[in-house]
């Protein structure tokens, strides 16, 4: 029997920052009851010494996103050193429900043959690591940073022969780098180790500036982000086409309800390019978009596409 | 591949940018040198560096005639649709002679293993596998003889994952530039200038830099973007987006990290002891002068070190050619997160 791909599906990634457990919680409540989002992706992927503060809600969150008919993922680390994060994604393997997100190769040996999804933290740029990860056991591939769209586009015809599903990353800060120091505990004068977990504050990250006061990035704990928010609406129409089959949306702490509407209406075809763009700038107001990487430049830039169907 | 001259002994792997540099290192004492192809498959890619074919099999020639070894690094990442230069690179490495290629991408890794099963493979720094886990995948699956350990772990740490590793062998940063961020893990470059470390091997890519006068300040800027401001007396650093000085919370400061170079001259017998069987030098951007200098130094301190004298850092003058004249132990040093 030929298996329907699924198409269209909208995915809320793993939530990046550090917000207070109760915001957590009724954050994702919200998702359940009041959005359409398919896929939803749970767990901290940025810094391990978050992770005590989401845990006693854990299960109550994934049961009222289960019952919201909604898929859930559980992500995992992307900078994994000590036994105790070691052990902790082992654990995380072994006792998902669903399949989980890999942020690092560890948890694909963790994982141990059983069906996983490539996280965005993974360096997958082409179809010799697809293949390699799809004996594995890789079921969907979400896709990283820095691709282009003619990138993107080759690997989803490539996932397609493979029988992987892939996942592009259409709204939110995007992931640059990560790093053992923590630079926001060192903004603060602080070491890692005695964070006092300022990052708590940056809810949707720690703006930076240049010394010419341009807007630049955004730093998260370990982290850093892009200061523009990834917004591929001239994109999204050219993905659908390809065959990609989910749209990540990163939950970051702004409207992520009407967020979702917006994407949904774009995703049925309901409201075009420019609309949709224009409707998340007034969600938004004083966000910056961006989509370099998508349009072949760099990354920081926004660039409008020469035509909808450019490839 | 444990020394020729005992068994104790720290393995010395340096940086050649040229084969001038690598025959000026092996006569300055390197065990091992590492190079790359001119091209994109390789991290150090920028102008008027690095090897072509015949280049690379005299050099290797020249090495193996002196009883050193050659690595080649092919550990930038393909991008889709565009393999075929990494498989060339590998089936160039294998032709030439050398004694090892290190690798960092999944696709690349399974090429080699597939199509050059007997080639020795080594794991970049670029793989970024900071745990006992990562490793175990590429030692099964790719049979990996060897790792560069990210500059991220402190000695403990180093020490402790060498434990875990079994007879996968451990080499580590000794000397030269410092990344802050994981490395392979950073797209801060191509987030500014459009052109990509992972893919393409250039990190600030030079024909991107620029430095403008501004009243009595020296503004260093890449593709436009600005990275630092220097007072008349400061030295002028060059624009690579981690060192940058930028401002958050309306303070200017080194977000990441200050202007220092790694140095871990005084911390060798600490790598030994951790189990380490190789050391590197970082630079094959660098002159053949500094080559020159790093690894004779390096060659004093490690001929003492396997006699079981004491290592005196301070007849190793090494601090002149440490990046931004200033000296760190990096991640080595718990306190530096």
């Amino acid at each position: 029997m030929m298996v329907v791909a699924k198409t269209n599906r909208l995915t809320l990634g793993p939530l990046l920052f550090h917000w207070p457990e109760n915001k957590r919680r009724d954050f994702y409540f919200r998702i359940a009851e009041e959005t359409d989002i398919d896929t939803v992706y749970l767990g901290e992927v940025i810094c391990s010494k978050r992770d005590p503060f989401f845990e006693p809600y854990y299960e109550e969150v994934e049961e009222r996103l289960s019952k919201a008919g909604k898929e859930v993922v559980r992500s995992t680390l992307a900078l994994i050193t000590t036994p105790r994060e070691m052990q902790a994604t082992r654990d995380i393997c072994a006792t998902a429900k669903g399949m989980i997100e890999a942020n690092d190769v560890a948890s694909i040996e963790a994982i141990n043959g059983k069906p996983f999804v490539i996280g965005p933290l993974v360096n997958v740029f082409n179809e010799g690591a697809l293949a390699f990860l799809a004996q594995k056991g890789a079921k969907r591939l979400a896709t990283l940073s820095e691709l282009s769209l003619p990138a993107m586009q080759a690997l989803t015809s490539a996932a397609k022969k493979l029988n992987i599903e892939m996942e592009i990353p259409v709204f939110g800060r995007q992931h640059l780098s990560i790093s053992m120091r923590c630079y926001h505990a060192r903004a603060h004068g602080l070491h890692k180790d005695g964070c006092q977990f300022v990052c708590q504050a940056d809810t949707n990250g720690m703006p930076v500036q240049t010394l010419d006061e341009q807007d630049f990035i955004a730093v998260n704990g370990v982290q850093t982000l892009s200061h523009g928010y990834v917004a591929l609406t001239q994109e999204l129409e050219t993905l659908q086409q390809a065959g990609v089959n989910y749209f990540r949306l990163s939950p970051h702490d702004t409207d992520m309800v009407q967020v979702a509407a917006v994407f949904r209406a774009a995703l049925k075809g309901a409201s075009d390019a420019t609309e949709t763009f224009k409707k998340l700038q007034n969600l938004m107001p004083d966000v910056n978009f961006i989509n370099g990487y998508a349009q072949g430049v760099k990354g920081m830039a926004w660039e409008e596409a020469r035509s909808s169907n450019q490839l | 591949m444990k020394s020729a001259n005992a068994t104790s002994y720290l393995e010395l792997v340096c940086p050649a940018g040229t084969p001038t540099a690598l025959r000026t290192a092996v006569d300055a004492g390197a065990d091992t040198v590492y190079c790359g192809f001119n091209d994109c498959t390789n991290a150090r890619n920028y102008p008027g560096l690095n090897f072509n074919v015949e280049e690379l099999a005299e050099s290797v020639a020249y090495a193996h005639e002196r009883g050193r070894r050659v690595l080649v690094a092919i550990n930038t990442f393909p991008r889709a649709d565009d393999m075929a230069p990494w498989h060339r690179a590998v089936d160039n490495a294998v032709s030439a002679g050398a004694d090892a290629v290190i690798l960092a991408d999944i696709g690349v890794l399974d090429y080699t293993t597939r199509k050059h099963p007997n080639m020795r493979r080594h794991l970049s720094v670029q793989a970024a596998a900071s745990n006992s886990m990562s490793i175990k995948f590429y030692k099964d699956n790719f049979d990996i003889k060897r790792l560069v350990l990210p500059r991220i772990l402190a000695i403990e740490e180093v020490a402790s994952l060498i434990a875990q590793i079994g007879d996968v062998e451990a080499e580590v940063f000794a000397f030269g530039n410092l990344g802050t961020m994981v490395e392979g893990r950073c797209y801060l470059s191509s987030y500014i200038s459009g052109c990509s470390p992972s893919c393409e091997g250039s990190c600030a890519p030079a024909n991107q830099v620029t430095y403008e006068e501004k009243g009595d300040n020296l503004i260093s800027k890449l593709a436009g973007i600005t990275i630092n401001s220097f007072g008349k007396h400061e030295p002028a650093a060059y624009p690579t987006p981690c060192k940058g000085r930028y401002q958050a919370m309306g303070k200017t400061s080194y977000l990441f990290e200050e202007p220092f170079g790694l140095n871990t001259i005084d911390i060798l017998p600490q790598l030994k002891a951790a189990g380490v069987t190789a050391l590197k030098i970082e630079g094959r951007q660098r002159s053949r002068a500094y080559v020159a200098e790093v690894v004779s130094k390096f060659r004093q301190a490690l001929d003492a070190l396997a006699r079981g004298e004491h290592v005196d850092a301070s007849t190793v003058q090494l601090n002149a050619i440490v990046e931004g004249g200033k000296e760190t132990f990096g991640a080595y040093k718990k306190g530096w997160r």
